[in-house]
């Protein structure tokens, strides 16, 4: 990063927070389309209501769920969407101009968001402290301290799979069906519709090492159960693993479409 | 009436063509629809897997309801939203002036603004997916009389769905930059692909009453089964009925306070 860039960074970031605040309600929406941990919850809990399921009780799932909802939370991005649309009206030009990679623009755009987000998810995380209390979370202090690291990477994952596949629209026009099969996956893989465990076994195998995992389930399981020190470890580094895969990734696809715009538009 | 029934055909001929124009798109479409069905599948199955029965529906009677949330979810995405994000972009940019210009009603003229004809595709699926389940079931194939109420109810359904689209959508003549109001919608109507019953308290009001998703997948599917009362198939009539009429009188107050984005 050059030193030009990093003296963008603050004001990129007021920016930002000028953004979020002037268009709130389509933020709220945003944040909105993050609830569905909470229908999942409503499902899975009268599920296990009549008896566990699967050795999941109701109070796991409404702990697995609650966590859920606090890492959606800081972690969804809507970039891939705002991408494919700069590109379809051409405003995309504009932003090519500026003498600064529009994968930091993005990037310091949406975490201008992240305190706005922290407001929505503290208050969840409360709520699940109390109703679940020590019983259905881990206590381990080191396990702890990694929820912030591992939430970041997650962040990052989830944010360059994205910014990935709003690149794809230089390539296609329409890209709205390939984000629909993307999320399709990702509730399946990520634990987001239901923790990974309880997966078919093939499909189990798959979800573990897939990225999706350390998008989601990982902090989950991170505030939820407690994990031995190598597993731990093993799964971190794969964490990191994958944000660094996914991240020389995006800017591959970047850089490869990029050649392919065609800039509709004046 | 004539007048409105041509404008949608000749609409529909537009979009048609449009969508003919990206024939790549095609092949993706069935692609996706497939993969769709698959991922929309799989949680029903771990569900069962564990289960005879969940809040009283077999898995049998749930792949109905399935199977109409893969049409009702068609029908979404191959004519309500993108003929409404259409509208919050007219909206935005001041282009809805030429609407409002046109010697017709802007709603009618909006609502049919633009198809996605590939759809069509996720309604066979439904279909295929319906006639399995009631081979699976093997009690025969449902009554006359259940599939005519039951398609009625899709209708019903479908126009719910239309009118909570439009009221969401009226927002955007205040609110002005509201473009991603279609993922919330998907966002709340993939609950639909689950009985309504499985949900409990508050959520089953809420599912029921408020954004309905009963009335558009879990009480269709009941129809079909011959499992629903009539009562609650008058309610759900009535309940659309009801919803169509509160989304015009919405979108007549909103109407009023649009104030051109241009020039």
């Amino acid at each position: 990063m050059s030193s030009r860039t990093l003296r963008a960074i603050p004001t990129l970031l007021r920016i930002g927070v000028a953004e979020t605040v002037a268009y709130r309600a389509e933020f709220l929406v945003w944040i909105l389309t993050t609830t569905l941990p909470l229908v999942m919850l409503a499902l899975w809990t009268s599920v296990a209501a009549e008896a566990p399921f699967r050795n999941y009780t109701s109070a796991d799932f409404v702990a697995y769920f609650l966590a859920g909802l606090i890492v959606r939370n800081l972690t969804g991005s809507w970039v891939a969407w705002q991408i494919s649309e700069e590109i379809r009206t051409g405003t995309m030009s504009m932003r090519l101009l500026r003498p600064l990679h529009p994968f930091i623009a993005f990037t310091m755009s949406h975490l201008a968001a992240v305190p706005f987000r922290t407001i929505v998810a503290l208050p969840i995380a409360v709520v699940l402290l109390f109703s679940s209390g020590a019983s259905a979370l881990a206590t381990e202090p080191v396990q702890m301290l990694l929820v912030v690291p591992s939430l970041a990477l997650a962040w990052l994952i989830t944010f360059s799979m994205l910014f990935a596949l709003g690149a794809l629209a230089f390539l296609f026009t329409k890209t709205m069906a390939l984000l629909n099969l993307y999320f399709g996956l990702y509730s399946l893989l990520s634990g987001y519709l239901m923790p990974i465990p309880l997966l078919p076994s093939g499909l189990r195998q798959i979800a573990e090492v897939s990225p999706f995992r350390f998008m989601f389930s990982l902090p989950v399981e991170l505030m939820k159960r407690p994990i031995d020190a190598s597993d731990l470890a093993v799964l971190m580094l794969a964490q990191v693993g994958w944000a660094i895969v996914t991240l020389v990734g995006a800017l591959w696809v970047w850089r490869k479409g990029l050649r392919h715009f065609e800039a509709v538009g004046g | 009436m004539r007048r409105y029934l041509r404008l949608v055909t000749v609409q529909f001929r537009i979009s048609a063509a449009a969508g003919m124009a990206y024939r790549s798109d095609f092949l993706l479409e069935g692609v996706m629809t497939i993969a769709w069905a698959a991922l929309t599948l799989l949680p029903l199955a771990v569900l069962y897997d564990g289960r005879a029965s969940v809040a009283g529906w077999t898995v049998e009677s749930a792949l109905i309801v399935m199977a109409y949330f893969m049409a009702v979810k068609a029908a979404l995405e191959g004519v309500i939203s993108p003929s409404l994000i259409d509208l919050v972009e007219r909206i935005r940019t001041g282009a809805f002036d030429y609407v409002l210009l046109k010697p017709v009603d802007a709603q009618a003229l909006i609502s049919a603004s633009r198809f996605e004809p590939w759809k069509i595709f996720d309604i066979l699926g439904a279909i295929a997916l319906a006639a399995y389940a009631f081979h699976r079931r093997g009690l025969g194939p449902p009554a006359l009389a259940d599939v005519a109420l039951g398609m009625l109810l899709f209708v019903a359904g479908v126009l719910a769905m239309y009118s909570i689209w439009i009221m969401f959508a009226a927002a955007s003549f205040w609110v002005v930059r509201l473009d991603n109001l279609t993922f919330l919608i998907g966002a709340i109507f993939d609950t639909a692909r689950w009985p309504v019953h499985v949900f409990r308290g508050v959520w089953r009001f809420v599912f029921t009453f408020i954004f309905p998703i009963a009335v558009m997948t879990t009480f269709p599917a009941m129809a079909l089964l011959g499992e629903l009362d009539s009562d609650t198939a008058l309610a759900t009539l009535g309940g659309s009925a009801l919803l169509l009429v509160l989304s015009r009188l919405v979108w007549r107050t909103a109407i009023r306070s649009y104030t051109s984005a241009s020039s």
